[in-house]
């Protein structure tokens, strides 16, 4: 090659062609997500996801600020490819699942379990922040950080209200533990994680089938 | 235009190549002593990320050095602040030289370096408090951080581009294509990461737009530059077959560029985006072994010239490693494959595969080759060299073949719905050990090469006559039954 000019033309046309592909073509094809995340979704608005409250979006946070996503998937691969479903892990993930999602947390690694459904799984709040304090007093097996900076060790003064019920042995007597506002919003947040509906894409494709059989 | 060309008389040529070295001396030399200040900080915080998946307690007690954090600050360390900056200077020190001329704007070049390394380091920064963008290879947040850095990288391009604009000669060598197109490709892909899509499936599709692309139109091109250079410059023989560079070139940029999603199989995302990026990632196979045949045409019957050449060493194993983990990636983004590996550590091999003993072994090579040359001295030690070369080479090949079988075993737990979850975790357990035994190496290496590089630096000009190998044009030497007679570090 001797001209600059068709290196950097050629260059970057094949990039612009990718970016065209796969960025551009999506962002037409796929559903719509509101620009503030606690407002009702455009498109589909048959979906029965509910946007996240304030603390549910704190709790989001937390979760991506600690990066939670590099060890945690937040997906149902189809069953063709995968036993996700048989897992329990819950049924197949679709785009509008995560309309009030930015940044969108898929994942890459499965070094701790998928979380797209834990709301379902794990229902119990106090399961979750003991889980948080400490992994290892509820799953022995268990290799996740310990987060004892999301939480306050009080000698006294902690009203049973206040406290987290904890397992015997999980701190010296007389000690409580108390969630910070940071822990409450991300087991608010982990809860909030349920995916048990039925996905609106299924919905929308089986009306406009049978839109058509009525023309017939 | 007055043009070098072949009829150029040897002495005419070395004269141009020593003002081209003379003029990005400095340069070069400033992008190597950040970048390596940037290795032994991202090294560190990796050993650290590795030793807390075996034991989960260590430094729990405060946010900024919790797994989710340090594990980012490591890749964006590395990646933007060692391998990016090293590859700033290489990229303009063989534009000038493969153009034959001084290179031009360098003022251009520091600045902008200046403003990546700001950019990158509030970044970092902002990462160990929690300040993310959420998006693993764009954690740095796309306000305070990739801004000055795009600015730096503008900068730095237009410092490259100048210089090519500049050029002394008719014809452009492949490397000059790959170096060119490589400053074209990055500002786009990362401007394209950041700012296209922040919500949804879609903030997924262009993430893996751009972490797929950092590698292949970005790193990956700039090693190829230096490897098309490197090879024939130190075997003193020209690259096998002009049509098969450019066959790599082109298959490359449009095959590579599409690969991303490849990432996402199975996911929420439409599968006509997922197939196309299949197709993509198996059509790799042809860029790839034509440069592999290219570069394995060059080297056959010279391969006993790797004794004398610790540059052409890392150069060849980068080059063979280019072709293993490109055939590895292709082998992943089939479906009966990506099924098991996917979303264990076999990904995490994978990866270090590429940045590591493809892209950072190249990186060795052409400091290897480039800093004696430019200071007018040999490195001070053999023994250095040897130790940096053995510890990295062992501790390289221990990482990706441990997370690999480890990543296989994880990954066969994980479709075996009979087993518990906790199975997963017990099989790749023993390799994260071996993968914390493999960084511990890599660290001893990187200190004893920063050591040795500080050691080179203080060193006065050389005395006594240098090596044959120090030439600035490549020697041609008879391999077939001689034997080169060497003293001390000869590169």
């Amino acid at each position: 090659m001797t001209r600059v000019f068709l290196l950097m033309l050629g260059s970057l046309a094949t990039v612009v062609f990718a970016a065209f592909i796969l960025v551009a073509v999506p962002r037409v094809a796929l559903p719509e997500a509101p620009a503030n995340p606690t407002l009702p979704p455009v498109e589909p608005a048959e979906s029965p996801l509910q946007p996240y409250t304030a603390e549910q979006w704190r709790g989001r946070e937390v979760y991506v600020e600690n990066g939670c996503f590099y060890c945690h998937s937040q997906q149902v691969r189809d069953p063709i490819i995968s036993n996700d479903v048989d897992r329990g892990w819950g049924r197949p993930s679709y785009p509008s699942d995560y309309i009030y999602d930015s940044p969108a947390l898929l994942g890459t690694q499965r070094t701790g379990p998928d979380l797209i459904n834990v709301g379902v799984r794990l229902p119990d709040p106090s399961w979750h922040l003991v889980h948080l304090y400490q992994p290892r007093a509820l799953v022995p097996w268990s290799i996740m950080p310990a987060y004892p900076y999301l939480f306050e060790v009080k000698e006294d003064g902690a009203t049973a209200e206040e406290a987290v019920k904890t397992p015997a042995n999980l701190l010296p007597a007389g000690q409580k533990l108390v969630a910070t506002a940071d822990a409450k919003a991300l087991v608010a947040y982990l809860l909030s994680l349920k995916r048990d509906f039925p996905p609106p894409e299924l919905k929308v494709e089986r009306e406009k089938l049978r839109a058509k059989g009525q023309k017939k | 235009m007055t043009t070098l060309d072949t009829s150029s008389s040897p002495m005419e040529l070395r004269k141009v190549a020593a003002q081209a070295d003379e003029s990005v001396k400095q340069f070069v030399l400033g992008t190597f002593i950040i970048g390596l200040i940037w290795l032994i900080i991202g090294t560190l915080l990796g050993d650290i990320a590795s030793f807390k998946l075996h034991w989960p307690n260590l430094l729990t007690s405060s946010p900024a050095m919790t797994f989710g954090r340090v594990r980012p600050v490591h890749l964006n360390t590395l990646i933007y602040g060692w391998a990016s900056n090293v590859m700033f200077g290489i990229s303009l020190w063989l534009m000038a030289r493969l153009v034959r001329t001084p290179g031009r704007w360098i003022p251009s070049a520091w600045t902008g370096t200046l403003i990546w390394n700001l950019g990158l380091l509030a970044g970092v920064m902002g990462l160990f408090f929690g300040d993310t963008d959420g998006m693993e290879w764009l954690e740095l947040r796309r306000t305070y951080a990739d801004l000055p850095m795009i600015v730096g990288a503008a900068f730095i391009a237009a410092s490259v581009w100048r210089t090519l604009g500049a050029r002394q000669v008719h014809h452009l060598y492949v490397s000059v294509w790959y170096l060119a197109a490589s400053f074209l490709w990055f500002p786009f892909i990362f401007i394209v990461g950041n700012y296209a899509s922040q919500r949804g499936v879609e903030n997924a599709a262009v993430n893996w737009f751009y972490a797929h692309n950092a590698l292949g139109l970005w790193m990956t091109t700039v090693s190829l530059g230096a490897i098309y250079y490197l090879l024939p410059k130190i075997l003193g023989r020209p690259i096998y077959s002009y049509w098969l560079s450019l066959l790599g070139f082109w298959g490359l940029a449009f095959f590579y560029s599409l690969n991303g999603m490849h990432h996402l199989i199975g996911g929420p995302l439409p599968s006509w985006m997922i197939t196309t990026s299949i197709v993509a990632s198996v059509m790799m196979v042809i860029p790839v072994l034509s440069v592999a045949v290219n570069h394995h045409m060059t080297m056959v019957g010279r391969f006993s010239a790797l004794r004398y050449s610790p540059t052409l060493t890392f150069i060849v194993l980068g080059a063979m490693s280019y072709t293993g983990v490109s055939l590895q990636g292709v082998m992943q983004s089939v479906v009966e494959v990506n099924r098991v590996t996917h979303f264990t550590h076999w990904t995490v091999g994978h990866a270090h595969m590429g940045v590591y003993s493809f892209l950072t072994f190249i990186l060795f090579g052409v400091m290897y080759y480039v800093s004696p040359r430019l200071l007018n001295r040999e490195w001070p030690s053999a023994a250095l060299i040897r130790w940096h070369f053995w510890l990295v080479l062992v501790g390289v090949f221990l990482y990706v073949f441990g997370l690999a079988y480890g990543g296989v075993m994880q990954g066969l737990a994980l479709n075996a719905t009979e087993k518990p979850f906790s199975e997963s975790v017990a099989a790749v357990l023993p390799w994260l050990w071996v993968r914390s035994l493999a960084a511990l190496l890599l660290t001893a290496g990187h200190f004893i090469f920063a050591y040795h590089f500080y050691l080179l630096l203080k060193s006065s000009p050389a005395k006594e006559e240098l090596s044959p190998w120090h030439e600035i044009s490549p020697l041609v030497v008879d391999l077939s039954g001689g034997r080169i007679e060497s003293k001390g570090a000869t590169v």
